[in-house]
C-alpha cells in the first residue's frame, strides 16, 4: 500500500482538547466561558466577545446533513472509494466534517439525520465518522468506537 | 476619486510561453521567458524593471528571476497569500506601487509545471505538511478525505444545486461555453476541440456533483504582465489597459477552501466585498462591464461569482447563461480565451492577459461591441481578488 497523502494532525494548545476527546470517543465543542457561544473548529479566542476563556461541552453527536460529496478521484490509500464525506449540522448548532459510513452514496440526502461515531483514520488517529441513526433512535454510547 | 490609484496605472505588456502538459524545461526558465515576452510586448527594457509582485504557490522567487535576467535593482517586491484567490492582487500591488512612485516598472508573473510537476489536483501541496497555524485548517477536512480543491468545493456546489434547483447540466453549460471559446483560440490547449453538453454529462465523476469536465486543466507554462503608470503607458505601442479597480477580500469566518461554518456556505462574502470595492473604485456598475474573465477552476464557481458580482440575482446565473448573455455577442461575454477550462491553467494570470486583449481589441474571440471595461476575478472560495481593466477613453 502506498503512503497516504493525508497530512498528520497539527495539534496546538487551542485544539488538543478536541483530539484528546476524540481519542476517548467523545465529541467536544469549544464554548466561550464568558458568553457561552459555541465554536468549531477550535480557536484561541471567541469571535463573538474576544474572550480567551473557554471550556467545552460534550455534543449529543446527533445532527442533520448540511451538504455532502461522493469522491471518486483521486484515491488515497487511507480510504475506500467511492467515499462519501458529509458536513453535518450538529444539534448544538456547530458544524462538523466527517466521512460517512453505512449509507449508499445514492441514498444520501440533505437534511437526513446522522450521528457521529468514532473510528480509525490515517496516522492511527481516532476521529469522527458519520452514520445513519440506528432504528432505536437513541445515540450509541459515547464510548462506541467503530472498527 | 482623484486621490485614489484608479486609472493611474495600466497593464502595458503581456507575454506568455506556450501552455502545455509538459514544458520540458524548468519553472524558472518559464518565468524568465514569460517576463521577457511581456517586456518585449510593452517595449520596455529588461533593466528598467524595478519591481515584482507575485502570489503564493509561485516557486520562482523574484530574486531568482532578477538574477537570471540581469535586472540590477528591485525597489518593490511583494507576495500575496492564498494561491489563485490572490491571482488579481499582485496587479493591485503593482498599481499601488507605480501610482505612488515607489516603483516604475512592476512585473507580475506565474510560471509552473503544474501538470508535469506537482499537480494541485493530485492531493495536498508540499507545504501542506508544515505543522503550523497556516495549515491547521487541514485538520478539519483532510483526515476525512477532502484532499483536493474539487473535493473541498463540492459541498458548496451540492448546496447550491439543492437551494436553487441548479443541475449538473447547468454547470456543464459553463464548460461547453469555455470550450467553444477555446476552440477558436490557437493558444488554447483545447484549440479546435469544442465539447457538447452530452460529453460533459457522460464525463466521469471526480467529486460529486463535479464531473471531470467541470474541472479546469492542469497546465505547464508561464504568463507575465507589465504594469507602469498610465502616463507612461500612453507612450507605449499598445493601447493601455487602465487599472480602474483592484481589490482584495476576506469575509467573516474565512477559511481556505473550506469556509463551511457560515450560515450559507454557497454564499461568498469575500467575493461580494471585492465587488463592492471595485464598483466604488471604478465608479462603474455591473451593467457597465462589457466583458468578464471569471476564475473557472471549477464550473459552479463561475455561476456563484456572477451572482456575487451582481450581474444577476442569487440562483439566477444558470438562466442568465442559458439566455445567451455570456456568449461572445451577448451582454457579458465571459472567458473569451477559453478560460482555465479551455485555454490553460495559469492560476488565473492568463485570464488577466485576456482582459488586456479585450481592452486592446485583440482577443481571438473579440466581441463585436466596444469593450471599455472588463472584470477579471481571482479564485474562490478562498480569500478573493478582482480587477476592472478599462480602455483609455
Ligand atoms: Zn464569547
Amino acid at each position: 500500500m502506498s503512503k497516504t497523502s493525508v497530512p498528520p494532525i497539527t495539534r496546538t494548545h487551542d485544539n488538543v482538547f478536541w483530539f484528546d476527546g476524540a481519542q476517548q470517543g467523545r465529541l467536544l465543542i469549544q464554548r466561550c466561558a464568558d458568553c457561552a457561544t459555541l465554536r468549531h473548529p477550535p480557536g484561541p479566542a471567541c469571535p463573538a466577545c474576544r474572550s480567551f476563556e473557554w471550556d467545552t461541552m460534550e455534543s449529543s453527536r446527533r445532527g442533520t446533513l448540511h451538504s455532502f460529496t461522493v469522491i471518486h478521484h483521486p484515491q488515497d490509500p487511507a480510504f475506500t472509494y467511492p467515499l462519501a464525506v458529509g458536513l453535518i449540522d450538529l444539534a448544538e448548532g456547530t458544524r462538523l466534517v466527517a466521512d460517512i459510513e453505512g449509507v449508499e452514496p445514492g441514498d444520501l440526502q440533505l437534511g437526513m439525520e446522522l450521528e457521529v461515531v468514532f473510528g480509525a483514520h490515517a496516522h492511527d488517529e481516532t476521529l469522527p465518522r458519520l452514520r445513519p441513526v440506528p432504528a432505536a433512535a437513541t445515540p450509541s454510547e459515547p464510548d462506541g468506537i467503530t472498527a | 476619486m482623484s486621490q485614489t490609484f484608479s486609472r493611474r496605472a495600466a497593464i502595458a505588456g503581456i507575454g506568455a510561453t506556450e501552455f502545455s502538459k509538459d514544458s520540458g524545461r524548468s519553472e524558472w526558465r518559464l518565468a524568465c521567458e514569460s517576463v521577457l515576452a511581456a517586456l518585449a510586448d510593452a517595449q520596455i527594457g529588461v533593466e528598467e524593471v524595478d519591481g515584482f509582485a507575485l502570489f503564493t504557490m509561485e516557486n520562482n522567487p523574484e530574486i531568482a528571476v532578477a538574477r537570471a535576467l540581469g535586472i540590477p535593482e528591485l525597489k518593490f517586491f511583494s507576495r500575496i497569500p492564498h494561491g489563485g484567490g490572490g491571482a488579481c492582487a499582485p496587479v493591485q500591488q503593482a498599481a499601488l506601487a507605480v501610482s505612488s512612485g515607489v516603483a516604475d516598472v512592476v512585473v507580475v508573473y506565474r510560471a509552473f509545471n503544474e501538470r508535469s510537476g506537482h499537480r494541485f489536483g493530485a492531493g495536498p501541496p508540499p507545504f501542506a505538511y508544515a505543522q503550523n497555524t497556516d495549515q491547521e485548517y487541514r485538520n478539519w477536512i483532510n483526515p476525512y478525505g477532502l484532499l483536493t480543491p474539487a473535493q473541498q468545493e463540492a459541498f458548496l456546489a451540492q448546496r447550491y444545486m439543492a437551494k436553487y434547483g441548479a443541475t449538473s447540466e447547468d454547470f456543464g453549460r459553463v464548460s461547453v461555453l469555455s470550450r467553444k471559446h477555446a476552440a477558436n483560440n490557437p493558444k488554447a490547449w483545447f484549440h479546435g476541440r469544442p465539447i457538447r453538453l452530452e460529453e460533459h454529462q457522460s464525463s466521469r465523476f471526480i467529486a460529486e456533483p463535479l464531473r471531470l469536465l467541470d474541472c479546469c486543466q492542469e497546465s505547464d507554462g508561464g504568463q507575465a504582465l507589465v504594469i507602469v503608470s498610465a502616463e507612461r503607458a500612453r507612450d507605449l505601442p499598445h493601447p493601455p489597459a487602465l487599472i480602474s479597480g483592484a481589490a482584495q477580500g476576506v469575509g467573516p469566518q474565512q477559511i481556505s477552501m473550506s469556509s463551511y461554518y457560515r450560515p450559507d456556505i454557497d454564499e461568498m462574502p469575500e467575493v461580494e466585498l471585492v465587488a463592492r470595492q471595485l464598483w466604488q473604485q471604478s465608479g462603474l456598475r455591473p451593467a457597465e462591464i462589457d466583458a468578464a474573465v471569471i476564475y473557472d477552476a471549477f464550473t459552479p464557481m463561475v455561476l456563484l461569482q456572477l451572482e456575487e458580482y451582481g450581474f444577476c440575482g442569487r440562483g439566477e446565473a444558470k438562466d442568465y447563461l442559458l439566455d445567451g448573455h455570456l456568449e461572445v455577442d451577448g451582454a457579458l461575454p465571459v472567458n473569451t480565451h477559453g478560460g482555465q477550462l479551455g485555454e490553460g491553467y495559469l492560476h488565473g494570470v492568463n485570464g488577466i492577459a485576456e482582459g488586456v486583449r479585450l481592452v486592446r481589441g485583440t482577443s481571438t474571440n473579440q466581441p463585436p461591441k466596444a469593450i471599455d471595461n472588463v472584470l477579471v476575478t481571482g479564485g474562490s472560495p478562498v480569500p478573493h481578488s478582482g480587477l476592472v481593466l478599462s480602455a483609455d477613453r
